[in-house]
């Protein structure tokens, strides 16, 4: 039969020179290349304790974002869940009742909102999609877990806190075109 | 009944005489047909408000060789033996619909993601078209709160174009109608005058032929989007309407009932409010099976179609 590639190696049984036979010289060999490695810059770092610098539009956990005044500005449009590739998302909108404007931006408002973080492949079109810059992706890392259930984030995690100090920047993420039409207050979103 | 012979962007199709310009385009199909915001083929007299269905005549007809003065619409022109019609290949006519679109979008409030008709919407769809990127208008948008006009029916004034459609439905379909539009101009809108006063039997169509999100089911309020809805087409015995609806399920749930609409987004029947928003139960239905929907629409994302119900009641 022809071989596929020219890399294959015929066996034989060709008898041992003496060099070969005492294995010497291949131990040698085998530990010159091991005794290299201790010298080589290592590929790891001890992580918790030492990180890595992250790029600024790295896409990590998801997050959602509140208004300047601590309004929710997700809107339950599902336009990131129709643009989910892995169909990781899900929400269920619910209304604004009257007296809850402090709280919700819009007249809708999403009661649950899930990302599945097992099956997110962090793409970031659900960010792309969203119409109401409620949704970004942001440079936390996703953390490990036993157990399966911990991943389907809710919005207890995703929600960003209300307190203005531990609110996320993702000012960074933004594009200089996205920024400066935020400038114009003409148009109803920026207000 | 003599024929007569009209030239629709280079297309010849023969049509009765009395056939409106936008109904001979129709017969053509395809994208001969102008938009229409207003224009109801099943409701009298509608047409001529939203002015989306500007052509261009460039000869008014065989022995008049002269081009109509400006654009007309097609809704409400007639045709004449020998007509030329322009609509997409003519330049004159696009920048026109961009214009009309803008102004329809004037007072519009662009909250798509928070209106229950976003993916169905033909402002919607002539916007994504038509419409520019910015507004020219520096004015403030004028807003109402939505308010509720009998049980079932929501009007959020913001979005409405006044295109007076549901005022017809009312007017030809039901005994008594109990809106219409207050103030002139500028200041025109539907209104009850007194709150919650519309509880007719076919007063849910209105929800149906409204082409924008003003009047929307207030059953089905924020349930869900509706292109997570699998649309099925399906019937009961109804002693007041055909009973032939379409249903907008979410696995076994109901979600909406409405009446089944063709391809210009107009009702094939009107159904009464007892189908619409009484029997939301599957059990009170027959399915026939998934409905159509064109393969450029956002409800064709959620591949309903190879997705089947518990199938017991799905006649073969």
């Amino acid at each position: 039969m022809q071989s596929l590639t020219d890399r294959s190696k015929i066996a034989s049984d060709k008898k041992m020179s003496f060099l070969e036979k005492i294995y010497l010289p291949a131990i040698a060999k085998g530990m010159a290349i091991t005794l290299k490695h201790f010298f080589k810059k290592k590929a790891t770092i001890s992580y918790p304790e030492q990180k890595r610098e992250f790029s600024e539009v790295y896409r990590g956990q998801h997050v959602l974002k509140r208004d300047d005044i601590g309004r929710e500005r997700c809107t339950a449009c599902g336009l990131c869940a129709v643009a989910c590739p892995a169909e990781a998302i899900t929400m269920i909108a619910a209304e604004r009742k009257p007296g809850e404007e402090n709280l919700y931006r819009e007249e809708k408002y999403a009661a649950v909102y899930e990302i599945n973080m097992l099956r997110c492949i962090f793409c970031g079109d659900c960010e792309e999609a969203c119409p109401k810059e409620a949704i970004f992706l942001t440079d936390r890392i996703v953390a490990s877990q036993y157990e399966r259930e911990p991943f389907i984030y809710g919005k207890d995690i995703l929600l960003e806190p209300l307190d203005i100090e531990k609110r996320i920047d993702i000012s960074k993420r933004q594009t200089e075109s996205v920024l400066k039409f935020k400038e114009n207050k003409r148009f109803a979103h920026n207000k | 009944m003599s024929l007569y012979k009209v030239t629709i962007d280079n297309i010849e199709v023969e049509v009765e005489a009395g056939t409106t310009i936008l109904n001979a385009a129709r017969k053509i199909g395809g994208k001969v047909v102008p938009p229409a915001m207003c224009y109801y083929s099943k409701l009298e007299d509608s047409g001529g408000k939203c002015r989306s269905c500007l052509v261009k005549v460039s000869q008014t007809s065989a022995t008049d060789s002269r081009p109509m003065p400006k654009l007309v619409a097609s809704c409400r022109t007639m045709v004449q033996d020998g007509m030329q019609v322009q609509n997409t290949t003519s330049a004159e006519v696009l920048e026109s619909r961009k214009a009309v679109t803008e102004f329809l979008l004037l007072n519009h409030p662009l909250d798509c993601p928070v209106c229950d008709q976003a993916g169905e919407c033909h402002l919607q769809d002539l916007s994504y078209e038509h419409g520019l990127e910015e507004t020219n208008t520096e004015e403030e948008r004028r807003t109402f709160e939505p308010i509720d006009i009998g049980d079932y029916i929501k009007l959020n004034m913001n979005r409405c174009i006044l295109c007076y459609r549901c005022i017809m439905v009312a007017d030809q379909l039901t005994d008594k109608r109990h809106h219409g539009v207050l103030g002139r101009g500028d200041h025109c809108e539907i209104g009850t005058y007194i709150q919650k006063a519309v509880d007719n039997d076919f007063s849910g169509n209105m929800i149906d032929v409204c082409p924008v999100g003003a009047l929307t089911d207030r059953t089905f309020r924020f349930k869900s989007r509706v292109w997570y809805t699998n649309p099925f087409d399906a019937h009961r015995e109804c002693d007041k309407c055909s009973g032939k609806t379409v249903l907008w399920l979410k696995g076994e749930d109901i979600l909406r009932v409405t009446g089944r609409k063709d391809k210009y987004g107009e009702l094939e029947e009107f159904i009464c409010n007892d189908c619409r928003f009484h029997h939301k139960d599957i059990k009170d239905w027959i399915l026939e099976g998934p409905r159509k929907i064109e393969r450029h629409s956002v409800i064709s994302q959620n591949h309903y179609e190879n997705k089947s119900t518990s199938g017991d009641n799905i006649t073969q």
